[in-house]
C-alpha cells in the first residue's frame, strides 16, 4: 500500500464503521422477525393502513414545502445572482445565518411564535385581527419544513445561475430574444441543475422528518419518519422499523432516479 | 468612391466606474465595408463594439444606424447580430437549435429555417452538424456554429469580437481567409475587434488603431502601415523581437543570459522586464563580434530585404537585413544601445501579444 492509499484509511474505517455498517444492520433487522427468522413482513407492514397514511403525509408536507421553498427561492436566487456587488453576498449570509442556530431551538422557537397565545396572535391582536390557529397542523409542519430547510434550497439555485455565462444571456438578446423568452430558452434551462439539487436538498431530510412533526404537529400528525421513531423508541420494535426504514430508503432511492434522468449535468449526484 | 455610410457613432464617450474608456468617440462605418477596431486591451475597442450591439448605453453621444438613432434600441430591436468572443453557444442546445434561435424568434417557418441552416452550415464548412452538441465541438467549430448562427438572421451588420482570440494559430490564419470569403459571399458590413495587428491587416478595409478612448489613426490597412501618424500606431504596427530581460541596473539589461547595454533609466534594479528590439535594427556580425552567437535557421526573401530567423541564446530572433546569410550560417548579434527599448511587464496578456508601450 503506498502512502498515498494509507491516507485514505481513516475514511474507510468511518464508512465501514458508521455508514455501511448501519446499513448492513438496517437491512439484516428489516428482513429478520424478532425471533431471528427471515421474514418479508416488516417490509410488507408498509400496507398498514397506519403507515401508508403516514408514508403519504409524509409525501404531501415535503412536496408542499420543497414547492414553496423553490418559489420562495428562485426569484431571489435570480436577483442576487444577475447583481455584482458586495450586498449579495449580505442577503446570501441572511438566509444561512439561521442555519448556524441550533436546529430545535429553532423549531422551539417556531412553536412559540405559531402558538395560540403567541407571538403572532399577539401582533395580529394588536392590529385588533382574528388570532389564527396554526401550531399543531399540517399547516405548523410545513412552515417549520419550508423554514428549515429554505437555504438548502437557495444556496445551489444561486451557484447554478452565477454559473451562467452573461453573454449567453447577450447572446439572446443579440438574436432577437426578448426578457421572456431569455429567461424561458436560457436562464430556466441552464438553472435545471440547481433546480434538482435544490429539490433532492430539500425533498429528501423533508420526507424522513419527525422532530418537526413533534414539535410542530404536537404528534397529532403522524408522518413516517415519527412511526419509524416510535418503532425504535417507544414500541422497540426495531425490527418493523428498520423495514419501514428500508422502504422509505426505496422510495427516495425511486425518486431521485426519476430526477436524475431529468437532470443531464447530473450534479444532483453530488449530494447522495 | 465611397461607399454610403451605414452607421455613425457621434461622439461617444462613456466611463466604468468613473474611468473614461471612451472618450468623444466619432466613427462613420460604411456601407460593405470591412472595419476592424484594432489596439490593446483596454483602449475601448470591445465597449465600442458593446455599445454598436446595444449592450452598453453610451453615457454620451448618439449610434445612428441607417439614418435612425438607435442610441437606446434595445439588442434585439437591432439589425445587426454579433459573434462573442467565447463563442457563446447554447449549451444546452444542439447546432442545429442554435442557429434556428434567432429564426425561430421572428417566427419564419419550419421549411424556412430548415433550408437556412443547411445553407449557414455549408457557407461554413460543417454540412451535416445540425444534431451535434456544441459543447463536443472544437473551438474552431463552435466559432464557426457562432458564425452561422449570427449571419442566418440576415443582419446588414456583422460584429466580431476577438473571434479568433482563443483558436490556434494556424486555425486562425485559415479562418481569416474564411471570414474574407464569408464577407464577400454574403455582402455584409462586418466590424471587427481584435487586439492582433497581423489579423487587422490581413483582413480589414479600413482599420482603425485605438488606445486609452481614443482613435489613433483610421485608414487603410497600408496607410496604417506605411504612415503610422504617431509612435504609438508605429509601435503597434509592425514585427518585433519581444524578449524576457532583467534590468540589472540603469542602462545594462541582461537579454538571455547576455549583458547588453541600452539607454533606459529607473527601472530599478534586477527587474524583470519585456525587451523589445525591431528586427530591422539587429546587426548581423561575424561570429565572435557582436554581443552573442547564432545560427541563421531560416530565411526569406521579402524584396526590399532578407528576413531571418537567427537563433540565439535559446531565442529565435528575427532579423531583417539587406543582406542575406544561409541557413546554417553562424553570425553574431549586435544591436545599438538606442534601438533596445525596455518596457514594464504587461499587467494582461492581450498587451503581451503585441508588445504595447505603455
Amino acid at each position: 500500500m503506498t502512502k498515498r492509499k494509507m491516507l485514505a484509511g481513516p475514511y474507510l474505517v468511518w464508512a465501514a464503521g458508521f455508514i455501511i455498517l448501519p446499513l448492513f444492520m438496517i437491512l439484516l433487522y428489516g428482513f429478520t422477525s424478532e425471533d431471528g427468522g427471515f421474514t418479508f413482513s416488516n417490509i410488507a407492514a408498509i400496507a398498514d393502513p397506519i403507515h401508508l397514511s403516514a408514508l403519504g403525509q409524509s409525501i404531501v408536507i415535503a412536496a408542499g414545502s420543497t414547492v414553496i421553498s423553490l418559489l420562495v427561492s428562485y426569484p431571489l436566487a435570480y436577483i442576487l445572482s444577475k447583481r455584482t456587488s458586495g450586498k449579495t453576498s449580505t442577503v446570501i449570509m441572511m438566509f444561512i445565518l439561521p442555519m448556524w442556530i441550533n436546529f430545535m431551538l429553532r423549531v422551539l422557537a417556531l412553536q412559540m411564535i405559531l402558538a395560540n397565545t403567541g407571538i403572532l396572535n399577539g401582533i395580529l391582536g394588536f392590529f385588533g385581527l382574528e388570532p389564527l390557529h396554526i401550531l399543531y397542523s399540517r399547516k405548523a409542519i410545513l412552515i417549520g419544513m419550508t423554514y428549515d430547510y429554505l437555504p438548502f434550497m437557495i444556496l445551489p439555485l444561486y451557484n447554478a445561475m452565477c454559473k451562467i455565462d452573461r453573454d449567453l444571456v447577450d447572446a439572446a438578446a443579440d438574436l432577437g430574444a426578448g426578457r421572456f423568452i431569455i429567461f424561458s430558452k436560457v436562464i430556466l434551462p441552464l438553472s435545471m441543475p440547481g433546480v434538482i439539487s435544490g429539490i433532492i436538498m430539500v425533498f429528501i431530510p423533508s420526507i424522513s422528518e419527525f422532530a418537526i412533526a413533534d414539535i410542530l404537529g404536537g404528534s397529532k400528525i403522524l408522518l413516517i419518519g415519527n412511526v419509524i421513531e416510535q418503532e425504535f423508541n417507544l414500541t422497540n420494535n426495531w425490527n418493523l422499523g428498520s423495514g419501514l426504514s428500508l422502504v422509505l430508503m426505496l422510495f427516495i432511492f425511486g425518486s431521485m432516479a426519476v430526477m436524475n434522468k431529468t437532470d443531464a449535468d447530473q450534479e444532483g449526484q453530488l449530494l447522495w | 468612391m465611397q461607399a454610403k455610410e451605414l452607421i455613425h457613432l457621434e461622439n461617444i464617450s462613456k466611463s466604468f466606474d468613473g474611468e473614461l474608456v471612451l472618450d468623444e468617440l466619432d466613427l462613420t462605418i460604411r456601407e460593405n465595408e470591412f472595419l476592424t477596431l484594432l489596439g490593446p486591451s483596454g483602449c475601448g475597442k470591445s465597449t465600442t463594439l458593446r455599445i454598436l450591439g446595444g449592450f452598453i448605453l453610451p453615457d454620451k453621444g448618439r449610434v445612428i444606424f441607417d439614418g435612425q438613432d438607435i442610441t437606446n434600441t434595445p439588442p434585439n430591436k437591432r439589425n445587426l447580430n454579433t459573434v462573442f468572443q467565447k463563442y457563446s453557444l447554447f449549451p444546452h442546445m444542439n447546432v442545429e437549435d442554435n442557429i434556428a434561435f434567432g429564426l425561430r424568434i421572428a417566427g419564419k417557418s419550419d421549411a424556412y429555417i430548415k433550408d437556412k441552416i443547411k445553407y449557414a452550415l455549408k457557407l461554413v464548412n460543417l454540412d451535416g452538424f445540425e444534431k451535434r452538441s456544441p459543447l463536443l465541438l472544437s473551438g474552431g467549430q463552435q466559432q464557426r456554429i457562432a458564425i452561422a448562427r449570427a449571419i442566418v438572421n440576415e443582419p446588414r451588420v456583422l460584429l466580431l469580437d476577438e473571434p479568433l482570440g482563443a483558436l490556434d494559430l494556424k486555425l486562425r490564419q485559415d479562418m481569416q481567409y474564411e471570414l474574407i470569403r464569408l464577407k464577400n459571399e454574403l455582402g455584409i458590413t462586418f466590424v471587427y475587434v481584435t487586439h492582433d495587428q497581423e489579423e487587422a491587416l490581413t483582413m480589414s478595409d479600413t482599420v482603425v488603431v485605438m488606445n486609452q478612448g481614443y482613435i489613433q489613426q483610421m485608414g487603410t490597412p497600408e496607410d496604417i502601415y506605411n504612415e503610422p501618424e504617431n509612435a504609438f500606431v508605429a509601435d503597434f504596427i509592425g514585427d518585433s523581437n519581444i524578449i524576457d530581460g532583467i534590468m540589472i541596473r540603469d542602462r545594462k539589461v541582461e537579454i538571455l543570459g547576455v549583458t547588453f547595454d541600452c539607454v533606459d533609466t529607473g527601472f530599478g534594479e534586477y527587474k524583470p522586464v519585456d525587451v523589445v528590439i525591431r528586427p530591422e535594427d539587429v546587426v548581423l556580425l561575424d561570429p565572435g563580434k557582436g554581443s552573442m552567437d547564432g545560427v541563421v535557421s531560416h530565411i526569406i526573401f521579402k524584396g526590399v530585404h532578407y528576413e531571418m530567423e537567427v537563433t540565439a541564446g535559446g531565442f529565435d530572433w528575427l532579423v531583417q537585413s539587406t543582406v542575406g546569410h544561409p541557413v546554417g550560417t553562424p553570425v553574431g548579434i549586435w544591436v545599438d544601445p538606442y534601438n533596445i527599448q525596455i518596457m514594464n511587464k504587461p499587467e494582461s496578456d492581450d498587451e503581451k501579444a503585441v508588445g504595447v508601450e505603455e
